[in-house]
This record gives C-alpha cells, sequence and structure tokens, in this order.
C-alpha cells in the first residue's frame, strides 16, 4: 500500500498545483505554481523508482523556470480583459469531460498498476535489456545502457529536435535584437 | 485509480489550453500535459516492490529481472523530457516576440494574426 498512497498525495498535489496555475490572476504566481508541479513530478519519479529522470526533470525544471520568469517578469501589467464567450466555455467543458469519461473508460483495459506489461509478455525487448544489458554494454544502469548503445539513434534523433528547437528560439530572439539595431540607426 | 488521477492531470492542461486568452497561459497548459503524458508513461513500468533498473552487485540476474521497473518507458521519457523543454523554449521566445510586437499577450488583442 506504502507508495501507492504517497504517489496518491503526491498527485492530488500536482492536481491542487495546476488548478493554482490555470486559474490564478498574476501570472508569476501561475509560472511558480508550474515550477511546483515540475518538482512534485520529480519526486513522483523518485517514488517510481526512475532517478535518472527524478534528476534529468529537476535541471530541465530550473532552466524552464528561469526561461518563464524572465519572459513574464513585469510584463503582466495590463491584464487580459474578459473571458471566451460562455456557449464555448459550455462547449469546452463538455468536451473535456467526454474526454475524461472516453479515457476512463480506455484505462480499465490496461493492467492493474503495479503490474507492467513485461511481467506478462515474456519476449518484451525490455526482458532483454535488463538480462542482458550488463553483460552486452558494460553499463549497471540499464536505462543509461538502452539510452546510449540499444538505442542510440534515438538519443541522435532526440538531441538533433533540440538542435532545431534551440535554433529556432535563437533565431527569433535574435530577430528581435537586429530590429532594435537597425531603428538605433 | 492513479491512472485517473494522472489523467485528470492532464486534462486540466487541456481546459487550460482551451479556454484562456493569455498567451503564456496556454503555454503553461501545454506543459502541464506534457508532464502528465511522461508520468503515465513511467507509472505504466512500475512494478510493484520493484527495485530501480540499476545492477548491484551481488543480486542474481533471474532475481533482478523479476524485481527491476520497466526501464523502457524510462529512458523514452528521458529523451520526452528534454525535447519538452525546447519545445517550450521555442514558444517562449514567440510569447516574447509576440510582446515585443503587440505590447500585450492577449490573444484575442493581437488582430493581425486572424485569417
Amino acid at each position: 500500500m506504502g507508495i501507492e498512497l504517497y504517489l496518491f498525495i503526491l498527485l492530488v498535489f500536482l492536481i491542487v498545483g495546476a488548478l493554482i496555475a490555470v486559474e490564478t490572476k498574476n501570472l508569476l504566481s501561475s509560472v511558480i505554481s508550474l515550477g511546483a508541479i515540475g518538482f512534485g513530478l520529480s519526486i513522483a519519479f523518485l517514488f517510481l523508482r526512475a532517478p535518472d529522470l527524478a534528476i534529468v526533470q529537476i535541471a530541465v525544471e530550473v532552466v524552464l523556470l528561469i526561461f518563464l520568469i524572465r519572459a513574464t517578469i513585469g510584463r503582466d501589467v495590463i491584464p487580459t480583459k474578459g473571458h471566451i464567450h460562455w456557449a464555448g466555455l459550455l462547449i469546452v467543458c463538455l468536451l473535456t469531460v467526454g474526454f475524461f469519461a472516453f479515457g476512463y473508460y480506455a484505462f480499465r483495459s490496461l493492467n492493474e498498476f503495479g503490474t507492467p506489461i513485461i511481467s506478462a509478455v515474456g519476449n518484451a525487448p525490455s526482458n532483454k535489456y535488463l538480462a542482458d544489458g550488463l553483460k552486452e554494454t558494460g553499463s549497471a544502469n540499464i536505462v543509461t545502457s538502452i539510452l546510449l548503445d540499444y538505442r542510440a539513434y534515438d538519443t541522435l534523433g532526440e538531441a538533433t529536435v533540440l538542435f532545431a528547437a534551440v535554433l529556432g528560439a535563437l533565431a527569433v530572439l535574435r530577430g528581435r535584437a537586429w530590429s532594435k539595431r537597425e531603428k538605433d540607426k | 485509480m492513479v491512472y485517473a488521477l494522472c489523467f485528470v492531470l492532464f486534462v486540466i492542461g487541456l481546459y487550460c489550453t482551451l479556454t484562456k486568452k493569455n498567451i503564456v497561459k496556454i503555454v503553461i497548459g501545454l506543459t502541464i500535459m506534457e508532464y502528465a503524458v511522461n508520468l503515465f508513461l513511467v507509472l505504466l513500468g512500475y512494478r510493484k516492490d520493484g527495485v530501480a533498473p540499476i545492477v548491484e552487485e551481488g543480486a542474481g540476474p533471474l532475481e533482478f529481472l523479476a524485481r527491476s521497473v520497466d526501464p523502457l518507458p524510462q529512458a523514452l521519457v528521458v529523451t520526452s523530457i528534454v525535447i519538452g523543454l525546447g519545445v517550450t523554449t521555442l514558444a517562449i521566445a514567440l510569447c516574447v516576440r509576440l510582446y515585443e510586437k503587440y505590447g500585450t499577450f492577449d490573444i484575442s488583442e493581437i488582430r493581425r494574426l486572424k485569417g
């Protein structure tokens, strides 16, 4: 029971944090609530026996918070006026509730929490990685051996996507610097 | 039960993305959805009373195979988290640019984008 209880409490904390982040008027408090969700998520990863993920999540969350605070601080002086039309709000509520009901129905076909698919399927790839990972790659951490050996092409693709995203962000922000320089002339 | 709570988190992010007018709120909703999906994938691989997928000295391979949690979702979610950072950074850069151009984060004020 222990870990499920902890996860339950943590998930309720995450949901409350998400509600605050969505509904609060002040943009900075919204961003900080998002940070609370991210750090809570890294604790959840620790409970789920995924230490690598917890470390990555903390590092990513810190960088993301710095970006978001840099983008929003001092800029929410003009509050957004009004809300969307009530009919649109009704449609969105119906859509999300229907989506949730559909997903809840779909979850009943999954295995119960705590019994992963690899325990039922004997020849799943994860079983091979767990059994031969240390012998074949020399890495005691199986997650690392998957990332950098068995699925190294996926990691290369990840690095490519990250490079493209950073390049895009730099191009977008650099355009501002160029236009400012031209204005100064 | 745990899956359903994780899905509630996803639905909150979806609601935020669909209803909010503030463009930074929309980015926050996207990020919440991304977190929920990452958490769900890791939840799928959890084994009751499992150990982390790190081989310890002295543990027999068969016992390790029977007790370790699924390492494959963890390896792919590491990739997904880092890509999520890149995508969110790009979205925030676009938000900053829109603010520089229009002086507001309100998407109904950003009129020249209307088709």
